[in-house]
């Protein structure tokens, strides 16, 4: 996180009298207690519901049916999560998330980094126009796609399946993907491909030997930002699919809070299955994932 | 090539000078955001104009399903809350957001943890979110159990079927998972900002509000553009979390355009009418796409 630090306080001559004024406020890095006095209580409160959901998975049900939900743990059984992982169908749930996941970063990312090769570094007419009008695609409320998105996938045969979920996702996430790789790649020094030129690499070549490996770090950013979208997604999910085997784990979570409704230890389990996978990533990543926050907003 | 000598003059076949393979590069992808995205688009429109069950033929109706929008008390509760969920939804993540970014605005590891802790919730998918917090808010839960410890069992309820509370309920568990994400951004901006004036200015005798206001803020413009547009377009696209909380209820009381949309598409089977509900949140949003696309346009410059 030390990315995010304030800039240095630059080394400009200062006046006798500015430089007394400046070292009495410039030793801020955290010495008041009263940060934390007061980022304490406000850090804990914000983890409150995470902490109570996990006190709630790993207690018994006669405990929660007899001392109520908000009760401290009396009890310990991982009763929560062999039930939502069998039963409740979480483990399959989680396996089709995974897939979808995979399969829709991957092709979208490849498919965006194509896109962004080509209008980033050939004088292709309109690719301002074309840029623009990619990045707009993926800001329309997914609303206004969701019955024509229904219709098409039963139309070409693939109504119901998780390809159309794939599909989907990448069609929907290229656009934002193509704009920031393309930001990314436009800024690659242009001597390196006039070298390349030289030695006679062609465009294929010049993008899987040069672009590729010179655009790690925003394609790791954007993988792990994507990741954790199409792994959360609910609302494509539940346009595309109706077969409850088939469903991601978002929204086989909100079937098994039906099927389970008074069993909370298995719904808050269920839950919390539910998000270890892109806590993982964010803990892997949480440099990149919070570049990949900020890209494309703030420049 | 952009790569060549920019004093080449422009021959007419700019098209051949694109190698073949780029083209494919290029168009494959546009083509695939085409056919998923803007065709698609496009036949909402044309279905807003009719009445459709999804099984026999569109029937052509005019601008109908608009009239009867203009006289569903649900759709103008739905308007209704939309409007409550930008003002609550933004005005709440960015005022906390960016306070928290002023306030962590400097090094230090417990700083980083604060961070951390703050904006793992984005991580968590909004259905989870929405879970999570039908857990805190449930009737034997641990918020009526706190306000019971507390001596405030007067403020006890069911927070979630209440319809009086249950929008505000829902929107706070929406904050809670946006707030972290308005801080990153304000962080950033915040790094842009040079510190120099605000010390000239400490030294000219101004306090640390009007520091804030008169220096700190009017650098972080272009962030706050970036924030209100994003704030706007995510509240009309708002959908999971109300979806895993109430799925619209009590009553419709927490019933949003999109959660109404959605309703009416795959719970109902009005296609048509559907279609105009997603017409009209289009146009709630277009003018702050294009707030957006602008502004990225003159940073792509």
């Amino acid at each position: 996180m030390s990315a995010l630090a304030p800039p240095a306080a630059p080394g400009v001559p200062t006046t006798a009298g500015r430089r007394p004024a400046a070292r009495r406020r410039r030793p801020r890095p955290a010495r008041s207690p009263w940060l934390h006095v007061a980022m304490v209580p406000v850090t804990l409160l914000w983890l409150s519901p995470i902490v109570f959901v996990l006190f709630v998975a790993v207690r018994s049900y006669d405990d929660i049916a007899g001392r109520g939900l908000g009760a401290l743990p009396a009890s310990f059984s991982l009763d929560g999560f062999t039930t939502a992982l069998t039963a409740g169908g979480v483990l399959r749930s989680l396996g089709n998330s995974v897939v979808v996941t995979v399969c829709a970063v991957i092709l979208s990312l490849a498919l965006s980094s194509f896109a962004a090769y080509a209008l980033s570094r050939f004088d292709i007419p309109f690719r301002r126009t074309i840029l623009l009008t990619m990045l707009a695609g993926n800001l329309l409320p997914p609303q206004i796609l969701l019955v024509p998105v229904a219709s098409i996938t039963e139309a070409i045969g693939i109504g119901d399946t998780l390809t159309a979920l794939v599909v989907v996702q990448v069609g929907f996430g290229i656009g934002f993907y193509t704009f920031v790789l393309h930001g990314f790649m436009r800024g690659l020094p242009n001597e390196v491909f006039e070298a390349a030129r030289l030695d006679g690499a062609g465009p294929g070549g010049i993008f899987w030997r040069i672009v590729l490996p010179l655009s790690r770090p925003s394609l790791a950013a954007l993988a792990a930002l994507a990741t954790t979208w199409i792994f959360n997604d609910l609302i494509w999910a539940m346009t595309v699919l109706r077969t409850e085997a088939k469903f991601p784990i978002t929204a086989a979570l909100l079937n098994l809070q039906g099927g389970f409704s008074s069993a909370w230890n298995v719904v808050a389990a269920g839950s919390l299955i539910a998000a270890v996978p892109t806590a993982i990533v964010f803990f892997l990543f949480q440099k990149q994932f919070v570049s990949g926050l900020l890209v494309g907003a703030n420049k | 090539m952009s790569a060549q000598p920019s004093t080449t003059t422009r021959r007419p076949n700019r098209f051949a000078r694109v190698p073949l393979l780029v083209w494919v590069f290029l168009l494959v992808p546009f083509v695939v955001e085409l056919f998923w995205v803007f065709w698609p688009a496009a036949n909402s429109f044309s279905l807003a104009l009719t009445r459709w069950d999804g099984i026999g033929l569109a029937e052509p109706v005019g601008l109908q399903n608009f009239r009867d929008l203009a006289d569903d008390p649900i759709f103008l509760t739905a308007l209704r809350n939309n409007v409550i969920w930008v003002i609550g939804f933004g005005g709440l993540s960015v005022v906390g957001g960016l306070a928290l970014a002023v306030t962590l605005n400097k090094p230090g590891p417990m700083v980083s943890l604060y961070r951390s802790a703050i904006y793992l919730p984005m991580v968590v998918s909004l259905a989870v979110s929405g879970l999570f917090w039908r857990v805190m808010y449930a009737p034997d839960g641990p918020i009526n159990g706190t306000l019971g410890l507390l001596g405030l069992e007067h403020l006890e309820r069911q927070w979630l079927a209440d319809p009086t509370v249950a929008l505000g309920a829902v929107l706070i568990a929406a904050v809670w998972r946006q707030v972290g994400y308005i801080m990153v951004l304000y962080l950033a901006g915040l790094k842009g900002t040079d510190g120099t004036l605000e010390e000239a200015a400490a030294v000219d005798g101004a306090n640390a509000w009007q520091r804030f206001w008169r220096i700190v803020m009017p650098q972080l413009r272009g962030v706050s553009m970036v924030v209100f547009a994003v704030t706007v377009i995510d509240s009309l696209r708002t959908f999971d979390i109300v979806w895993a909380m109430t799925r619209g209820g009590p009553y419709n009381e927490t019933q949003l355009l999109s959660t109404y949309m959605f309703q009416q598409a795959f719970t109902t089977g009005n296609l048509g009418y559907a279609s105009a509900i997603a017409v009209v949140i289009f146009a709630l949003a277009i003018g702050f796409i294009i707030t957006y696309l602008a502004r990225q346009a003159r940073t792509e410059d």
